[in-house]
């Protein structure tokens, strides 16, 4: 039978000799964690990154799974304002941090400025790739870049389209750019 | 990825106890320290890395850019590549760790990655990372499929029999030709490793790559007073414009007086099994004039001792052009 410390925060997941590790709730560990300006309290396996995290426990699909390796960033999210690969990192690492994903920057009725240029400059075909496009875009716009497409381009390259809707993806951030 | 348990050290000397207990510092250690986790989650996924034991050292105070009293920069080893990569310092006096960094990656994994981390960048060799093939790195003895498999993107200077991994890193490349310092504290204290010697060639050990022990934690790293009037050139060559490892990279850091090299260092990436530094290179360039003619002889040195594979001898002339375009952008000024 498992045996987890749930109650000293630095042990978190601890797992007893000989445990099997067959289910996954017996090595759930609880932790909270601030998406979108609300809090989650969670119980969740230690292995979870926080992709799976935000897709699964706390149900917010919008940042989407493509390669889960760190090569599509499609699962791009801010954490503390900054734009990271959450399919590369524990859920666990986050708490008490500030996460944002998609949902968090606007909504069908107002938008956020990046959101509404992806719509006018059609930077999009399938889809998939468009929230964490969004949100790579969205972090850029504070992060040193020169003002060309060539710098935008480079500062886009953790973004693959597979639909190939590059031109487009740059237009939209130039335009928001421009107007800033 | 297999079960862990993870702790989150009070405080270093917490850290280096636990990770003291391990068995390994190098290929497989069943305690591993967890920072930006570019590389350890995505192995650990893939089952070639299996810690029973994670210590999450993010927020550990390890994470400033300072000045040394010698005019140097000490570099904690949690700063985020970004963070360096933006330094107002690092790109006015080290320019070429700049470039090499934001030449890596992608703007994510540069926010993710750290200094420490960078340092300990594994192989982008595929048979590494995947575990139904044999490779003397992951597990030791069961062969190398690389050198009758697909090699093309691997090494062709320090290789061995047993191992011809190309180590991945931007950073390092530039570090080597910085001279930086890696510090550690580990069980028995702490220590200054000169760069060139952190790093280990594979030989018949490829599974320890640097020379880290159980409990050995990175605290920092520092980089000399800056070479005044230097010129400093990191250039990556690549299969795509960006988001890519390098095929062959250089860095320089050179000082031209009256048409003649004096200072100058040189280091290349994507062709060694370890940020490859080039003393050749230098002796071939130190004190000749700084023409062409004289950059292609110190390129020739720098790849006199390469051995291609089946796929990759391309990489041979690839780096030596990559090295004269350097050095004759450096010269330029």
């Amino acid at each position: 039978m498992a045996t987890i410390h749930v109650n000293d925060s630095s042990r978190l997941g601890v797992l007893e000799a000989g445990q099997a590790e067959n289910s996954a709730n017996q090595i759930a560990v609880p932790m909270a964690l601030r998406i979108n300006g609300k809090e989650h309290s969670l119980r969740i396996d230690p292995r979870t990154t926080l992709l799976d995290c935000i897709r699964e426990a706390v149900a917010l699909t919008g940042t989407k799974k493509g390669c889960d390796h760190g090569q599509c960033g499609a699962c791009t999210v801010h954490v503390n304002g900054r734009r990271v690969l959450s399919c590369l990192s524990l859920a666990l690492l986050h708490d008490g941090e500030e996460i944002t994903t998609v949902e968090g920057l606007g909504t069908t009725e107002a938008m956020h400025p990046m959101q509404a240029a992806f719509l006018a400059c059609d930077a999009y075909q399938c889809g998939y790739c468009t929230s964490g496009q969004i949100m790579s875009a969205v972090a850029l716009l504070n992060e040193p870049c020169g003002p060309d497409d060539a710098a935008v381009k480079e500062l886009m390259s953790g973004n693959i389209c597979r639909c190939g809707a590059y031109a487009n993806i740059v237009a939209a951030i130039q335009q928001v750019r421009k107007r800033a | 990825m297999h079960i862990f348990e993870f702790i989150r050290p009070a405080d270093q000397t917490a850290a280096i106890a636990t990770a003291a207990q391990a068995k390994t510092a190098q290929q497989g250690a069943d305690v591993r320290f967890l920072c930006g986790g570019t590389t350890l989650i995505d192995l650990m996924k893939l089952n070639v890395e299996t810690p029973a034991r994670v210590l999450d050292i993010n927020r550990l105070p390890l994470d400033k850019i300072e000045t040394t009293s010698d005019g140097g920069l000490k570099i904690g080893a949690t700063v985020r590549n970004s963070d360096l990569a933006n330094d107002e310092r690092v790109q006015r006096d080290y320019a070429v760790l700049s470039q090499a960094i934001l030449s890596g990656a992608s703007g994510q994994i540069r926010n993710m990655a750290t200094t420490a981390g960078n340092l300990l960048q594994r192989t982008r060799c595929v048979y590494f990372r995947d575990t139904a093939m044999a490779c003397n790195k992951r597990e030791t003895g069961t062969g190398c499929s690389a050198i009758t498999g697909s090699n093309r993107t691997l090494a062709i200077l320090g290789t061995s029999d047993h191992c011809i991994a190309t180590n991945p890193s931007d950073m390092c490349v530039a570090m080597s030709a910085l001279e930086a310092i890696i510090h550690v504290q580990g069980p028995k204290g702490t220590r200054a490793i000169p760069f060139g010697d952190f790093h280990l060639l594979p030989r018949d050990t490829p599974h320890r790559e640097t020379v880290l022990e159980p409990g050995d934690h990175i605290t920092h790293v520092t980089l000399p007073p800056p070479v005044t009037g230097s010129k400093q050139v990191y250039l990556k060559l690549r299969d795509r414009a960006s988001y890519e490892f390098a095929l062959a990279s250089a860095a320089v850091v050179m000082n031209v007086d009256d048409g003649n090299v004096g200072y100058i260092r040189i280091a290349l990436g994507g062709v060694g099994t370890k940020p490859w530094r080039s003393p050749e290179a230098e002796a071939a360039l130190s004190g000749k004039a700084a023409d062409a003619a004289n950059f292609r002889q110190a390129a020739e040195a720098a790849l006199r001792d390469a051995k291609p594979q089946s796929k990759n001898k391309f990489k041979i002339e690839l780096a030596k052009r990559c090295l004269v375009h350097v050095l004759q952008t450096a010269a330029n000024g």
